[in-house]
């Protein structure tokens, strides 16, 4: 039997089924009462306390979604959604009012631990080798921000970050605590009306993270949110808003995990980014929810709208994503290059496996002069998966001198799955220079037994050949995450769990 | 117990029978050349001895310090001591040298139940070895065999040899693509290996490499088969009269 025939019996037999974080916590909650209505919409805003304004808001966009019908435009496919039948909202019920980290539910504080997430302000990963002419990586911190289900369970570092003036909460307490920040910028990157997912969630959204960081601030550390989603029958509609004012850097990062259950479960996040003259947002993704066993039962649908807006001259704003997961994948972080001399990059790599489907890519919106775009995909699909690379990249009419680098390239592994490529392109002026490249190849048999010939098992020799692959967005990737995104990489193609 | 017995062997390929019966026997600590015109079934021997897929065995058997070779899954070889140096070595982009090597040493120690080198330990050994090959240390940050000349790669696999001290060497024509003065480093490198465990089988066309490694037993194959073995005067015999006279035999 041919090395690739094997590969990819084994991969088939992989899975999926052996996810590794399909646990779920035997926890009580608190629940909105199952469909959507403005009842629920108000439920959730009384849930959060919020004021009058931010209701108005959320019911806007409830009537305006009643108006608008699912999008239908990606290569996905997956059977009609009741919106009746799920539950908006579910909070973990607390065993009274939680002023710190020791009172929180400790079955919480253990299904972060098994994650592999301290929520106990700790300096994280001692002993990773530090990167060529980076400091010593065991003081490095990370503050963390962890939602489960619709709340907010914990916040870690926040009284450091605030002494550097870093603003970083969940986002239920900025609307209280920083109205005029938010106010100023909710939907003004992804305005409510803007598409059937992004409307529903600035409906019914019920946590996230906030994040300001104010003029010529520099954010002291890594700033985490990890989204666990572990209630059945329950949507997860989280809200994240990062706003970098003149001059300020901030790296975020964001990790996904979900319980394993038969039915799939609707997630469909709103994250908008702004960065004003001369900051810099580096967003980074690891995308983990439950993709489906082998049969693709259950899993995941997420259906999620990012977008970046460099409001600012030299502004800058960098996606990187690492999607495993998901039955269903919709997703285009996007940037919006207003300000001249602005810089949007995409760095993606989205693997498939079993009967995943992934549609995922990016936009690039030139309207500054002299700004400048980077995109580079890495496409793996395996099993019977489905996997999709679809971008645009546009020029405006004033966006002289505007330049983008597109590399999308896509790596097949067995013959029963499919890799695409959907490239838009689009410039309104002459001096726009864009430049695109794509390749598609199956993964080589004599690559493979190469790797087996030095000791290497078959599984191992897919995930080191992947890896490879993918470096180049991986190298993108704070450290902390690039070690766990090629341990996912070689999960979610191998079977061989924990 | 010899450390290697083909005995027999028949392959096919696609459905066209590769290899009609060959039979080998090697001893640890003897040098083997095998010589033989194109096409003759030498890498093919070889690919099947590391258990590449895609041959099929029809007949015959393969013991290797008397255990069932075929039955045995790749990787596991490997882990045994079989070390294939091939013909023509793959690239593996964006995977670091050192990375593979040491993935694939701790590997090979693991289905030994032998314990993981230390970082510094295994840096050190790699350097050491690095160095005797004159393979510079950027060459090891690089992809494996990614942008390598030809004589680059060759040496790579030699190293990797050195590394991973395996007890039966395979050399698939180490010597094509190689200058003169790569060939007596990648030589040395060899030379250095011979040790009275260790058995090597060195495939090649040309005499020359043998004054470098000189071979105890010289075999001719032909039509998938060793049509003649002797000494290494056998080479040279070889050399002067080609092998038209094995043809026959064959
Ligand atoms: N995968 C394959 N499919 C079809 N035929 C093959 C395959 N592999 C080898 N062969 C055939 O088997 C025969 C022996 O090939 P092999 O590569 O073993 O020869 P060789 O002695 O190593 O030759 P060379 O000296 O040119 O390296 C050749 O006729 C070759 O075409
Ligand atoms: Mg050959």
């Amino acid at each position: 039997m041919p090395a690739v025939q094997e590969t990819v019996d084994r991969v088939r037999r992989v899975d999926v089924d052996q996810y590794r974080y399909g646990f779920e916590t035997l926890i009580e909650s608190d629940k909105a009462p199952k469909g959507l209505s403005e009842d629920t919409v108000r439920f959730i805003s009384a849930k959060k306390s919020e004021p009058a304004w931010m209701l108005e808001w959320r019911l806007e966009a409830y009537r305006r979604w009643l108006t608008m019908t699912e999008p239908a435009w990606a290569r996905v496919e997956y059977p009609k959604i009741d919106y009746q039948d799920l539950y908006y909202y579910a909070a973990p019920k607390p065993k009274k009012q939680v002023s710190s980290l020791d009172e929180i539910d400790p079955e919480i504080l253990k299904t972060y631990e098994k994650l592999g997430i301290p929520l106990r302000e700790v300096a994280m990963l001692e002993g990773v080798e530090p990167r060529p002419g980076e400091a010593d990586t065991a003081r490095r911190k990370i503050a963390v921000d962890a939602v489960f289900d619709s709340v907010s369970v914990a916040t870690t570092f926040k009284e450091e970050l605030m002494k550097a003036g870093v603003i970083f909460m969940p986002i239920s307490e900025a609307i209280r605590e920083h109205p005029d920040l938010v106010k100023q910028y909710l939907g003004s990157v992804v305005p409510t009306s803007d598409n059937f997912f992004a409307t529903l969630n600035s409906a019914v959204f019920s946590d996230g993270s906030f994040v300001y960081v104010p003029p010529g601030v520099r954010c002291p550390m890594e700033l985490s949110t990890y989204f666990r989603i572990n209630e059945r029958n329950t949507g997860q509609f989280e809200r994240t808003l990062i706003i970098a004012d003149k001059g300020a850097y901030v790296s975020y990062l964001e990790g996904c995990t979900a319980p394993q259950r038969d039915e799939n479960q609707l997630h469909a996040a709103v994250v908008e980014l702004v960065a004003l003259d001369d900051a810099e947002i580096k967003y980074s993704t690891v995308q983990n929810w439950y993709p489906g066993n082998s049969e693709g039962v259950g899993g995941i649908y997420n259906f999620v709208t990012k977008r970046g807006d460099c409001r600012g001259d030299n502004a800058k704003i960098s996606w990187t994503q690492v999607e495993t997961g998901s039955a269903i994948t919709w997703k285009y972080p996007s940037c919006i290059l207003r300000g001249d001399n602005s810089r949007g990059e995409f760095y993606s790599i989205a693997i498939s496996n079993g009967y995943q489907q992934v549609d995922s890519g990016t936009k690039m919106i030139h309207l500054g002069r002299n700004t400048t775009s980077r995109i580079i995909s890495k496409g793996i699909a395996a099993g019977k998966s489905q996997n999709t690379y679809r971008g645009l990249v546009t020029a405006h009419r004033k966006a002289t001198g505007a330049r983008n680098f597109t590399a999308c390239d896509s790596l097949l592994i067995g013959d029963q799955c499919g890799a695409h490529t959907v490239p838009y392109v689009e410039a309104k002026n002459s001096s726009a220079l864009f430049e695109h490249e794509a390749t598609t190849s199956k993964i080589s048999e004599d690559v493979l037994f190469y790797c087996i010939q030095r000791g290497l098992s078959q599984e191992e020799a897919v995930g080191l050949v992947v890896n490879g692959f993918v470096k180049d967005v991986l190298q993108q990737l704070p450290m902390e995450f690039a070690v766990e995104a090629q341990k996912l990489i070689s999960i979610s193609l191998e079977g061989s769990v924990g | 117990m010899s450390l290697l017995e083909v005995k027999n062997l028949q392959v096919r390929v696609e459905e066209r029978e590769i290899l009609h019966g060959l039979t080998l026997t090697v001893n640890a600590g003897e040098v083997h050349a095998i010589m033989g015109p194109n096409g003759s079934g030498k890498s093919t021997l070889s690919h099947v001895i590391a258990g590449k897929p895609g041959y099929e065995v029809t007949g015959g058997e393969i013991l290797f310090k008397g255990e069932d070779l075929l039955a045995m899954p790749p990787d596991e070889r490997a882990a045994k001591g079989v070390f294939l140096a091939f013909q023509y070595p793959v690239e593996i982009p964006g995977v670091a040298t050192m990375t593979f090597l040491r993935t694939a040493l701790n590997a090979q120690r693991k289905a030994r139940g032998e314990g993981e080198y230390s970082t510094p330990d295994f840096l050190k050994k790699v350097r050491e070895v690095a160095s005797s090959l004159n393979i510079p240390q950027d060459m090891l940050r690089r992809g494996v065999n990614v942008g390598f000349s030809g004589g680059e790669k060759k040496r790579n696999e030699v190293l990797q040899m050195a590394l991973f001290q395996p007890s039966l060497c395979i050399l698939d024509e180490m010597d094509s693509g190689l200058d003169i003065d790569a060939l007596r480093v990648a030589a040395d490198g060899v030379n250095a290996l011979r040790t009275p465990e260790r058995a090597m089988v060195v495939i090649t066309h040309y005499q020359r490499l043998l004054d470098y490694i000189v071979p105890d037993i010289v075999h001719v194959m032909s039509k998938g088969r060793v049509v003649k073995s002797g000494g290494k005067e056998l080479a040279l015999e070889l050399e002067a009269s080609g092998y038209a006279q094995f043809e026959d035999a064959a």
